[in-house]
Parts: C-alpha cells; structure tokens; sequence
C-alpha cells in the first residue's frame, strides 16, 4: 500500500490526569502509540513560595515551606532549618536533632507508601495504594499525637521544636516500627514481584547514570540508576553519622540499571532502613533536655549566604538564603528535587510508548507543589 | 579541593575571567566576568582535576542597583563544591547560558528568565516555565509591581500593614 502514510498528533495529557499526580500538562507529539517528543508545561501550582518568604520573617517562612511538598513536610522544614542555622552559627540540644531525624525517617517511610501505592494506581494495580495507604495511616496518627497536624506540621522550628514527645510516643512509635518491617514483605508479595507489574515496569524507561547526572537528577531516582551517593552518609547533616544504615543502590536484580522497576524498588528498601533508622534513634533518644531552650527570640542572621542542601525522599532539596542583616530574608531559592528529576523527562521519554511514559512518570515520583512552588 | 584551590586554577587558566574572589563568610564564591562564563563553566566540567559533574543550583538575584546570577556547583567524583557569580547590569540583563554544559541548567535558566528576566543567550528554548506565557513583567525584581488586572480578572491587593 504505497499511499498509506502516518501523520504525528498531538496529545495534551493533562492537566486533569491520573497519573501525572497533580496538575502537570505534558504536550506529547505522538506517532502512533511512539511518544516522538515530550513539551512538559508546569507552573498551575505556582503560589510565588519565593516572593513571599522576602515579606516574612525566618520563623514565619516554615508553614509555607511545609506547603512546597506536602508529602514530606517534616523533611522539608528539617531542611529549612539547618539552613538558617548554619547561616545563625547555633548550636542544637542533642535531643532535639534525635526528635527531628525520627520524623523525618517517619515522613520519609509515608511519602514513599504514597509513591509506591499510586504508582501502582498508574500501572493498574488498585489494591496495593489501599495496603500502603493504610500503613501511612499510622504515620500521620504519630505525628498528630506530637504535633497535632496531620499532613503540614509547622512542628520543626529553628533552634528547636514545637513541642517535645508526649507521653507515650515512644512506646508508640516501637509498636509501629515492629508493626511495619513484617508488611515490606507484603509489598513484595503484592506488587514488587508480580509478574504483570514486572512486564510493565522492568526494562522500562531506562535512565543511564550519565544522564541521570546530566539533568540533575537525585534521590532515588539517581541511585536506581547505580550511583552511590546519598547526603546522609557523604555529606552528614544532624545526626545521621551515628546510625549504621546503609545507602542502597539498585543493582537491577530485575530488568536492569535505572529501569522503572529500579527506581521504585530503591524506594521499597529505602524504608526499611529508615525504620532502622528510626528505631536506632528511638533507643538512643537522650532525656530531658528542654526542646525550646535555642529557640532564638528574634531571628537576625549576619550579612551573607548560605547553600545547604538535605536528602529529602525525593531527592537533594536545596535551600539558597541571602541575608542582608535584618529579620527578613533578601533572597530565598529552593532548589526543588522534583524540579530538576521532571525536567529530564523530556530526554528519557523520547521513543517510549505512551503507556511506558505513564510507568517513567510515576516512577520519576514527582511532587508538583514542589515543583511549581 | 577546597574552593580557594578551585579558584587559583581558575586564575591560572582564564585570567582575565576573573573578576574577584570572596573568601570571607560562611559561603566562599568568586565572580567571573559576563563573557566567559560559559567558556569557564566547561573548564570546570571538563577538566580531569576538578569535574564538576552536577551544577545543583542556579539562581537570580537581583540587588537593585545590580543583577547576578549565582552557580553552585558539585562533583560526585571528587566531592568538592564551588559556587560561582556573574555581576550583570540591570537594564540588559543578558549572559551566556550554560545549558550546553550541564542539560540541567535549561530548566533554571528558564526559571532564572521567568522571574527576573534574565536572557541567557544561545539557550535552545528561553521561554516562561512557572507563570503564564502572557504574563507581564518579572515578578522577583524588588521593583516589581503587580497589575491591576490579568485577563480580565481583578488581582487582590494585600491590604496595608498586614504582616
């Protein structure tokens, strides 16, 4: 059939689509089912984070941080914090940095139950997201219980806490640790090893280290593609150099380096060794020592800038603060991780089918509230 | 390497780039000249010493009399950091960009044009990334005033005073 020719078409996905997580458009210039070019279209979320945090002082700006990546508040205002400490030169009550690293290990387990269960719902699996989603509950409940929020905590202030451990978190907290190891295994059974989700995710979308580099990417998704690198063991921040835990890296036990499977399963051991992490504070959590007592009164950073950069589920959250003196931030630039890890999709998702880049997207677990700011 | 040996390499190698070096304070940087940047930032990629693999932040500033654009970046290899200025002017904010070097730039660079208007020459695609394509001016300029309307639609005011 000579006459018979193809013509590409162009194909808005999204803005209000399941499974790109939010409000991202991506305008893909189709060949058939081949996805021939990638146009993503982000900012339907922009609340100008930036632009306010230079009307607001250091203490007022964490509610609006929390507000950046809903799913891993505590990480985020751990972040914040250490930056404007480190810009504040100030020394922190031991106890306080145990409390913070416990939520954000707790913070990091419930933002990678919510990547995992939904990146089931964009694979077909509906059942997985109501197990995960389920085991998150009990997260949410623990921080209730100390900061009486349940998803956008303002609970990690500078030089300090909100508030100290109420009775009966610690117990708590071991119960649910305990409760937790056994369902990774559940996990498993269900989703991880299933042969349908294997065909859809394994060999799927791969990311090469050198690109992965390239394009900024960090966090899970650079470790899946086998680069051994984490912040809280190279670049150790708080108090993560004195747990033993280990960094993991994908090492494609099933498909290969940097596929989509890769990347979801860093994220399925990933917490296990945040509950180990978790656990080991918990032992080691020192006693009585008051939580506010570095709180500073007034805020008033010297002349200067600060870059300081913390492993958030995501990827390398970064904080760039310039202050010129007073109680209010000249500049405040957040480089976002699921900023940069989005921004490679365009690369990596040239040639996929369609239904491949619904598996690249999921996995790539992106956050638009952080993206868009 | 810490970042006053990164410096001195740079010295050496463009000296004229080299506009001035700041050691003091929490956060060491130097400030290269407009032109060269580019050519500097691949110096920094490239060479086998230094490898400054991942550019992790690019960010506008704008400090009323000037601009500037401030690179941080970081080598997986060696682990070492260094973080880099360029002064521009702040009627013709126009620099060369980096995206050929590091793919991640083209997003910031993007984002850095968006907000403070930037131009980053020899970027394959400077358009708005966060704000609408129609949008009037650059918000993060500290002489930035919001418009009255936008598309029809009234844009509130803050109310005097409020904190």
């Amino acid at each position: 059939m000579p006459d018979l020719k193809t013509e590409e078409m162009v194909v808005q996905m999204g803005p209000q689509h399941p499974a790109t997580h939010g409000v991202l458009r991506l305008e893909i210039t189709t060949d058939g089912e081949i996805v021939r070019k990638i146009n993503p279209h982000i900012g339907y979320l922009h609340r100008c984070f930036e632009k306010h945090c230079e009307e607001l002082n250091y203490h007022q700006i964490i509610p609006f941080v929390d507000r950046c990546d809903y799913l891993a508040a505590m990480n985020n205002e751990h972040g914040y914090v250490m930056a404007v400490e480190k810009l504040l030169d100030i020394e922190i009550p031991e106890r306080v940095e145990y409390i913070r690293v416990i939520m954000s290990e707790l913070n990091r387990i419930a933002s990678h139950l919510v990547a995992l269960g939904t990146y089931g719902l964009d694979i077909g699996a509906i059942t997985p997201f109501l197990f995960t989603f389920r085991d998150r509950e009990k997260i949410l409940d623990l921080f209730e219980m100390t900061s009486g929020a349940r998803l956008l905590y303002n609970y990690i202030w500078i030089g300090g806490v909100a508030f100290d451990l109420p009775n009966g978190f610690v117990e708590k907290c071991f119960e649910f640790i305990d409760y937790f190891l056994p369902k990774l295994k559940e996990y498993d059974d269900l989703l991880s090893y299933n042969k349908i989700f294997i065909k859809r995710t394994a060999e799927v979308a791969i990311i090469p280290p050198a690109v992965a580099i390239e394009w900024g990417i960090t966090g899970p998704n650079l470790r899946a593609s086998g680069v051994d690198w984490d912040l809280r063991r190279d670049e150790p921040y708080s108090i993560y150099d004195k747990f033993e835990w280990d960094v993991i890296v994908a090492d494609g036990r099933v498909g290969v380096l940097g596929d989509s499977w890769s990347r979801y399963y860093v994220r399925v051991l990933e917490m296990e060794q945040s509950a180990s992490i978790v656990k080991q504070a918990l032992e080691g959590l020192p006693s009585d020592e008051n939580v506010k007592s570095a709180v500073p009164k007034k805020v008033r950073p010297k002349e200067g800038s600060v870059f300081f950069r913390s492993e958030n589920p995501r990827g390398e959250l970064g904080y760039y603060i310039i202050s010129d003196g007073s109680d209010i931030p000249y500049r405040l630039k957040m480089r976002s991780p699921a900023f940069c890890n989005l921004s490679a999709i365009s690369d990596v998702g040239e040639g996929l089918l369609i239904s491949d880049l619904v598996s690249l997207l999921g996995s790539i677990d992106i956050v638009l509230g952080e993206i868009d700011r | 390497m810490e970042s006053s040996e990164v410096f001195k390499l740079i010295e050496s190698k463009y000296p004229d780039a080299l506009k001035s070096i700041d050691l003091e304070g929490i956060e060491q940087s130097v400030t290269i000249d407009v032109n060269s940047i580019a050519d500097v930032c691949n110096y920094l990629k490239t060479e086998s010493e230094l490898q400054f693999t991942s550019l992790m932040c690019l960010s506008g500033v704008d400090y009323e009399d000037k601009m500037e654009v401030v690179y941080h970046l970081h080598s997986l290899l060696h682990d070492h950091r260094v973080t880099l200025k360029v002064e521009l002017s702040r009627d013709n904010p126009k620099l060369p960009s980096v995206s050929g070097v590091w793919k991640a730039a083209n997003w910031h660079e993007r984002e850095a044009y968006d907000m403070y208007g930037i131009v980053f020459d020899d970027h394959p695609d400077l358009r708005r990334i966060l704000l609408p394509d129609d949008w009037e001016g650059f918000p993060l300029r500290k002489d930035y005033v919001v418009a009255e309307k936008y598309r029809g639609w009234t844009i509130r005011k803050i109310k005097e005073g409020f904190e």
